[in-house]
């Protein structure tokens, strides 16, 4: 039997959800989560024009916003429209993409541990593109094999667990081993890349915006603006889904269907982000962590998630450009050492309160 | 009692993968009863409540919900008339009260209509109907075992199906509790004038608050009926193995089973009291 702590006598006052309700309609949302989700917005404007005004050609944040409303110089114009915002909106769509693609996995596997790194759809991401330095391959086709990987790994997945089993610790399980298993496969194709390759193949694996721009976005741009309607469609079922399949099924919810719909787009989401930046890692799990510490509402809170997936990305890859002077470090190094520290405390934290 | 129904099964095979539980079971449950469902433990029971509910599909046979193949139906449709009570749910982490109630009314909603006012009014209801109004705001972690099952009965009210189904809501609370819960969904019954179906492990229990009762041994119905015509010392041999004598509830004039003593250790004929 487990023991309770002793309770609050008195019951905490919180503000309720509010409502928009226009005829038969009405809209529910919670004014921290819109705080939550205007603050972002905000911080990733600031940390934008930051972004943009840094490296070889300087620019004050006058003269980024000059620019970007379009009275710039013609070199301006080359250096901001060409290569810098290509870079940054890179960054946002696959900090949002890897967020949103770990919130929808620890809500289907009911498990705060659950994320596309975890369920090894990131390693087969990343033995797509090995594949694809080891015979040789460009950037582009890189990209391809890498979505190819995660897609792959995502179907392994679904045939090994079953319609039934796409939920708890039985996927869990079965990603921790498919991870194993494909780190090993990454680790034999490294050694059969020559040497030169290799070194590109290991940039690759640290995950890295460097020289990313339209030709990534682009793609993982669509790809978001495709699964936005079908996750929005059952983000609602989903919060269902978190209270057990039997009680989400009592409420209406076709559990299996939904399952596999948002499975589908979780895999395709970090296969993505994996096939623009390669495998970076910790955001997926940590931003929905950070995202529900914010908003406090409980539940799947995708859009704040997703929110704070792109702004985390944005601030790593800031950070790893301008940490130490005329080095920059590939920004799968920085979110892995603010992720790792964050999970560290994180752990830390909860057993302080014996949640585990 | 009518024997009208808007819930049953006709010839169902239940299984899990290949484990066959139950074969050709036919069942009825009585319009405006409150049902109880008792047997020993893996005597299919509970599949059978699942099945009822369609979060377990039979593996042959129907099970018709106002005369329709239940699992033609939509399932926000099914969700708006009949509601279960699972043998075990999540809370996430940190919801509240009010949030986890509200959840119920996910059936009468949707995209675009989120929050009526009848959703409101419902919830506030469904939570004054099980005392957890007072609890609306708090973290339903923090809550001790039975006012968390009030809070899971409370979201089903909220669904507001006129079918409940309930699946040993008593489990794992002290008998206070059990009793609480069990008042609660006798009132919902009698006030409210819901069919509820119960599957519970207490004889006792089942024999005081059942209108109808459903014995259940090896996947098969062995009795059902009214539970003072039911509840037989040869039917609890029968069904439980358990050697007893039935006496009279002295609160409610139901059948009251009390198991034999061990050999030597009678004291002389039962007394009341």
């Amino acid at each position: 039997m487990k023991l309770t702590r002793p309770v609050d006598p008195s019951p905490r006052t919180r503000p309720a959800a509010r409502v928009l309700r226009c005829g038969g309609r009405s809209v529910r949302w919670r004014g921290r989560s819109l705080v939550v989700g205007l603050g972002a917005t905000a911080l990733a404007v600031v940390l934008g024009v930051l972004a943009i005004g840094g490296g070889d050609y300087p620019m004050s944040p006058a003269d980024v916003l000059r620019t970007l409303t379009g009275g710039g110089s013609p070199a301006e114009d080359f250096i901001v429209g060409e290569l810098r915002l290509p870079r940054l909106v890179t960054a946002l769509a696959v900090g949002a993409a890897l967020a949103l693609s770990g919130a929808i996995l620890q809500s289907l596997v009911r498990n705060p541990l659950g994320s596309p790194d975890v369920l090894g759809v990131t390693q087969g991401a990343a033995t797509g593109a090995l594949i694809v330095v080891v015979a040789g391959g460009g950037t582009l086709l890189l990209s391809g094999a890498a979505l190819l990987g995660g897609l792959a790994t995502g179907l392994l997945l679904w045939a090994v667990v079953g319609r039934h089993g796409l939920h708890g610790y039985r996927l869990v399980l079965v990603g921790i081993g498919t991870t194993a298993i494909l780190t090993g496969v990454n680790g034999w194709l490294l050694t059969r890349a020559p040497l030169m390759d290799a070194a590109r193949a290991v940039l690759w694996l640290t995950g890295s915006l460097d020289g990313r721009g339209g030709a990534q976005a682009v793609p993982l741009l669509g790809l978001l603006a495709l699964l936005t309607p079908v996750v929005v469609g059952t983000a609602r079922a989903l919060s269902l889904i978190e209270l057990g399949d039997d009680t989400a099924t009592a409420l209406g919810v076709p559990v299996s269907l939904v399952r596999q719909l948002l499975l589908g787009a979780a895999v395709l989401l970090a296969a993505g982000a994996a096939a623009a930046a390669g495998p970076v890692s910790f955001v997926a799990l940590v931003a929905p962590h950070l995202a529900r510490r914010l908003t406090r509402a409980p539940g799947p809170n995708l859009a704040a998630a997703a929110g704070t997936g792109a702004v985390l990305l944005l601030a790593a890859d800031l950070a790893a450009q301008r940490a130490i002077d005329g080095h920059q470090l590939p920004v799968g190094v920085v979110t892995g050492l603010i992720g790792g520290a964050y999970l560290v405390w994180l752990l830390a934290a909860r057993r302080r309160a014996a949640r585990i | 009692m009518t024997q009208e129904s808007r819930l049953g099964g006709v010839g169902l095979t239940l299984a899990y993968d290949r484990r066959v539980v139950a074969r050709d079971l036919s069942v009825a449950v009585p319009d405006r009863s409150f049902t109880v469902v008792i047997g020993p433990n893996a005597c299919g029971k509970s599949t059978l409540l699942r099945a009822l509910a369609r979060t377990l599909r039979p593996a042959a046979g129907t099970v018709l919900l106002d005369g329709r193949d239940i699992h033609s139906l939509r399932s926000r449709e099914v969700a708006r008339t009949l509601g279960l009570l699972p043998q075990s749910s999540v809370a996430p982490e940190g919801i509240t009260v009010a949030d986890l109630v509200a959840r119920g009314r996910y059936p009468h909603q949707g995209l675009l209509r989120q929050w009526s006012t009848e959703d409101e009014r419902v919830v506030t209801g469904s939570m004054a109907a099980t005392g957890v109004g007072e609890l609306a705001d708090r973290p339903v972690d923090e809550l001790s075992g039975g006012q968390r099952q009030r809070v899971w009965i409370a979201m089903a009210l909220a669904q507001q199906t006129s079918l409940l189904l309930l699946d040993e809501p008593t489990t794992y609370l002290d008998v206070a509790h059990q009793i609480e819960v069990l008042d609660l969904c006798a009132r919902l019954h009698e006030e409210q004038g819901r069919t509820l179906v119960a599957v519970l492990h207490d004889l006792h229990h089942a024999a005081r608050y059942a209108t109808h009762l459903i014995a259940m041994r090896d996947g098969r119905v062995v009795a059902q009926g009214d539970p003072r015509e039911v509840v037989t010392a040869a039917l609890v041999e029968e069904v439980f193995g358990l050697p007893c004598r039935i006496v009279e509830d002295p609160e409610t004039g139901t059948p009251l089973v009390v198991p034999r003593a061990r050999r030597g250790r009678q004291s002389g004929p039962v007394t009341a009291g």
